[in-house]
């Protein structure tokens, strides 16, 4: 028997711990929410993560960050962002801008280009000019403003319904009427209402962040806990 | 069987057709990805009280992390006096219950008595065994007959235990902490349909792959109670805005209209003189 063989280990540094993130831009206004529930496999680490990075982490007066995936990396890549932020704040005498911040995050998720940091990040603030702003991440550091984006574990569920409903999508003769603060909110509780009946990942609560030029304003609004 | 030229097709003859299983594993070496089965990622568990049996399940099948169905039954009948409860690939569960039912019930006509648990646990064990854990069904079998109420589970490779208290799935260790923790011998009837209510109930909130509503099904010597829903564990939530669209919101693409030709024929009905 030849036992000189060599045998090769196997070891993922990577898991996957679910949630969900929703973001909408307004005119003057924009909405980001996460649900709070952290899993893994068939168990549930916990239901309120409302505090952890899963869900939101106020930057500025003006911009969260909505991090979902490996609930690891969304830890230690906002306290890099906070620390980056906050050495930015010193250095300059001023926030960062909602736009920057996105900057800065996709170099920051590119220089882990070939060990990168698990997690679907979803940006959401103010731009300089006082409008709404998302921006939606891949792992590596791809970026994109947009008007709505879903990102997570349920994200294929939610996009679709985003797409019909805010972007009026395959509406023929549909009034394209501008998003009210109001109606943002109630349909980001609709659609996670919708992905806890269908993804096993997401439930438990959701917290709803409001961005407007007076700061951020927080809600937590409850899903079914099975 | 005459066979002409090359391929004839084969006449069924009882078990499974392994006819695909050489072209599926080239398709799989050149790449192609096979379909995955649906599992009941479950709940079940029954207990023993004092005048029978309690079967109980939740009634969520998952696809992977998607909820393939948010109501479906897992308490089979086996047999007016047996039930069963199943966990596994939804399919499997299915058809080797409803298997069983069937030699079951031939079984009793032949020999003109009721059929007996120990005689449905031997059918569906030794079925289990000889395909060797490929059909993945994990049992929980209950019921009453001539030895009074019996529980057993049956393993997908065939083993099996007789137990006062059992649970299976992927929420059975949630479910027997419950047990564990609350379960006496010769409990009364509101008491054990509780307790089996809170052991799904612990698998329902607890593991992911159970969830929805819990069935209960409750046997004694009198009769069978099947109880579903017996409890709804979750509200679902409530809309709050309005999806309803105007008409003519779809997009007709093209429209085409082609005559039905039919023949016309006359017929006359009078009435009966009666």
């Amino acid at each position: 028997m030849n036992s000189e063989r060599p045998v090769q280990q196997y070891f993922s540094p990577y898991t996957f711990n679910g949630g969900t993130v929703l973001a909408v831009a307004g005119e003057d206004f924009s909405v980001i929410a996460a649900d709070t529930r952290l899993s893994q496999g068939f168990a549930i680490h916990t239901r309120d993560s409302s505090k952890d990075v899963q869900t939101l982490c106020g930057k500025t007066n003006s911009t969260v960050l909505g991090c979902a995936g490996f609930h690891g990396d969304c830890l230690t890549l906002t306290k890099l962002i906070t620390a980056r932020l906050q050495m930015y704040e010193h250095e300059h005498g001023s926030k960062m801008s909602c736009p920057a911040i996105a900057q800065m995050l996709s170099t920051v998720l590119y220089y882990r280009r070939f060990f990168p940091y698990y997690t679907y990040n979803i940006l959401a603030g103010l731009d300089n000019e006082g409008k709404g702003c998302v921006f939606s991440f891949d792992p590596v550091g791809s970026y994109e403003r947009e008007t709505y984006r879903a990102g997570g574990s349920a994200s294929a569920l939610l996009q679709p319904l985003l797409d019909n409903q805010i972007g009026f999508k395959n509406q023929q003769g549909a009034t394209e009427v501008p998003l009210t603060k109001d109606k943002a909110v109630f349909l980001v509780k609709d659609v996670f209402t919708a992905a806890a009946e269908r993804d096993i990942y997401t439930g438990d609560a959701v917290i709803i962040s409001v961005i407007t030029k007076d700061g951020v304003t927080e809600e937590a609004f409850p899903l079914r806990r099975d | 069987m005459a066979a002409i030229g090359g391929t004839v097709a084969q006449e069924h003859c009882g078990g499974f057709s392994f006819e695909n299983c050489k072209r599926n594993a080239i398709l799989e070496k050149m790449g192609a990805k096979m379909p995955t089965a649906r599992k009941t990622g479950t709940t079940i568990c029954g207990i023993v009280f004092k005048d029978g049996v309690i079967l109980g399940a939740d009634t969520r099948a998952t696809e992977d992390t998607i909820v393939a169905d948010k109501n479906c039954s897992k308490i089979h009948y086996i047999a007016p006096n047996i039930y069963c409860c199943g966990a596994g690939t939804a399919a499997d569960t299915e058809y080797v219950t409803n298997l069983i039912s069937s030699h079951i019930q031939l079984h009793s006509l032949s020999t003109g008595r009721q059929a007996r648990i120990v005689t449905a646990l031997r059918m569906l064990k030794q079925l289990l065994f000889r395909y060797k854990g490929y059909i993945s069904a994990a049992l929980v079998l209950g019921g009453v007959d001539l030895n009074g109420p019996t529980l057993h589970t049956v393993y997908p490779h065939g083993s099996t235990d007789k137990l006062p208290y059992v649970t299976m799935g992927s929420g059975s260790l949630a479910a027997m902490s419950v047990f564990e923790s609350h379960y006496k011998p010769d409990m009364e009837l509101e008491d054990a349909k509780k307790l089996v209510r809170d052991a799904i109930a612990a698998g329902i909130f607890n593991d992911l792959g159970s969830g929805s509503n819990i069935d209960l099904c409750v046997i004694t010597k009198e009769g069978t109670q099947y109880l579903r829903p017996y409890d709804v564990a979750n509200e679902k939530g409530v809309r709050q805005g309005k999806y309803l669209y105007k008409r003519g919101t779809t997009a007709i693409l093209t429209k085409d209209v082609k005559p039905i030709v039919m023949e016309v024929t006359e017929t006359r009905v009078e009435a009966m003189e009666m």
